[in-house]
């Protein structure tokens, strides 16, 4: 019996190639949809007004302590449970027709989710502003928004960073779920692959050595962004001469 | 609501499942990442490698691709075994291969709690425990693992509250979980959204119990530890 056979790989990269950008357009938009989103919904997490930061709190709450998996199936298969969704789909209303596609509903629960933990990676990040930053704020003369906006939100956002790396590697993985909606990504396309040829170590390794590879990458990546925008939080370096 | 209640019974069932998954999978984790951070810090080299490819395969593949891979492909390698002895046709229980499946990859992640919790032990107190005469055995019992546990508290609880959500994907490969559970009731009741939304209030149900519970344990390994407060 055969084990391993290339050719079940190479006779199907089209449509791996085709996974890997679908898997892509999911992380990637959802990730931005959830990065900006995040942003101004920190800052009400962190008010000191009890009506606006409840529902942020509740809300990250809701789809911190859920599976995406069922995040995902409560939009895409839950939507068609209200006559009023399916009265507006019968009657083609643009908007809320989207919920009856695979993609839209995939792109909105993982938007909603890594939205979520972003809220509250920013907002435990802004919380640690440090103190004297603030008090010279104010001193300057600079009112909250101000303040926010030059000072605590561009500060919070570099030292997010190591954390923040954590969220994508995990939505990026998390990603693999959408072939439970029908959607075709890297998982999808092993998984039409394993059917067709009955070859589950050349389709499941073949994409787990793809999600390895992006996931190096993404790696790379904070690493470079680290260095970019957080070289004055890093440890010192020894200096090469004595100065005499 | 009637739908809800009708069902309830078989929804309850697939908690229980799910639990079963949950808890099942975190004592092979809990082990595995014993064996692994004993693995990493031991000082012979193949060994240190071989778990770094373990924790970075781990850490880099999705959870239900490697689940996918465990089911079907453990299928095909167990009807292999099955031919060349000439036994019966086995079937590969979906229970067996997330319990594996999340119990292997969480050990992964076990294995950096533990061993950055072994690494914040101090060093004088097992040379202290040395000093008095006690075997490496019971340095390992007496100081070692009850202060090592202090340290890694923090990450299983996290860890834990990760895992206890991965679970909801071992309904992809048939499963009778909950997630799988409130898919049936919701198909054939023509409301998905109430079952999904009750799943979601189960999931959400056991993870403040946790987070209860590891407080608890939290505040039992720290006695005797003074809190700083800033």
């Amino acid at each position: 019996m055969e084990f391993f056979d290339f050719k079940v790989i190479t006779g199907s990269l089209p449509e791996f190639w085709r996974g890997l950008w679908m898997t892509v357009q999911l992380t990637g938009l959802a990730l931005l949809f959830g990065f900006f989103v995040a942003i101004p919904l920190a800052v009400m997490r962190l008010s000191p007004n009890r009506l606006v930061s409840a529902p942020v709190a509740a809300y990250t709450y809701f789809f911190r302590g859920t599976p995406m998996l069922v995040q995902l199936l409560l939009v895409y298969y839950g939507a068609s449970q209200w006559e009023w969704m399916r009265a507006a789909w019968e009657a083609g209303h643009p908007l809320w027709s989207l919920f009856r596609e695979p993609y839209f509903c995939a792109l909105f629960a993982f938007g909603l989710n890594t939205c979520a933990y972003t809220v509250e990676i920013l907002a435990g990040s802004m919380r640690n502003t440090p103190h004297g930053e603030l008090e010279a704020a104010k001193a300057m003369g600079m009112t909250r928004l101000k303040a926010l906006q030059r000072i605590v939100i561009p500060s919070a956002l570099r030292r997010m960073i190591p954390s923040y790396s954590n969220e994508v590697i995990l939505m990026l993985q998390g990603s693999a779920i959408a072939s439970a909606v029908t959607l075709v990504d890297l998982t999808g396309a092993a998984r039409n692959v394993y059917s067709r040829h009955f070859a589950p170590f050349e389709s499941f390794v073949f994409v787990g050595l793809i999600y390895l590879a992006l996931t190096f990458a993404l790696v790379g990546l904070f690493k470079l962004a680290e260095h970019r925008w957080l070289a004055h939080l890093a440890p010192r370096k020894a200096e090469a001469g004595r100065q005499s | 609501m009637d739908a809800l209640i009708e069902y309830s019974p078989s929804l309850l069932a697939g908690a229980w499942v799910t639990l079963k998954v949950a808890l099942m999978s975190v004592l092979l984790a809990l082990a595995t990442g014993l064996i692994g951070a004993a693995c990493k810090l031991s000082g012979f080299l193949p060994l240190r490698l071989w778990t770094m490819l373990y924790t970075t395969v781990m850490r880099g593949v999705p959870d239900l691709v490697m689940m996918l891979l465990v089911f079907y492909g453990g299928q095909l390698l167990l009807n292999a075994v099955i031919d060349y002895f000439g036994w019966d046709f086995i079937e590969i229980d979906p229970f067996v291969a997330g319990v594996l499946t999340i119990g292997l990859i969480f050990g992964a992640y076990f294995t950096e709690t533990f061993r950055g919790a072994f690494l914040a032990v101090s060093a004088g107190q097992l040379e202290a425990g040395r000093a008095y005469g006690m075997s490496a055995l019971q340095v390992f019992r007496r100081i070692l693992f009850p202060q090592m546990l202090r340290f890694a508290l923090p990450g299983i609880g996290n860890n834990w509250l990760v895992l206890l959500k991965s679970t909801a994907i071992v309904s992809m490969i048939g499963l009778s979980d909950m997630t799988r559970i409130a898919d049936q009731a919701g198909r054939s009741t023509h409301q998905p959204f109430t079952f999904y939304l009750a799943v979601c209030v189960l999931y959400l149900a056991m993870t403040a119990l946790s987070s209860y519970g590891l407080g608890v344990l939290t505040r039992r390994y720290s006695a005797g530890v003074r809190e700083t407060r800033v």
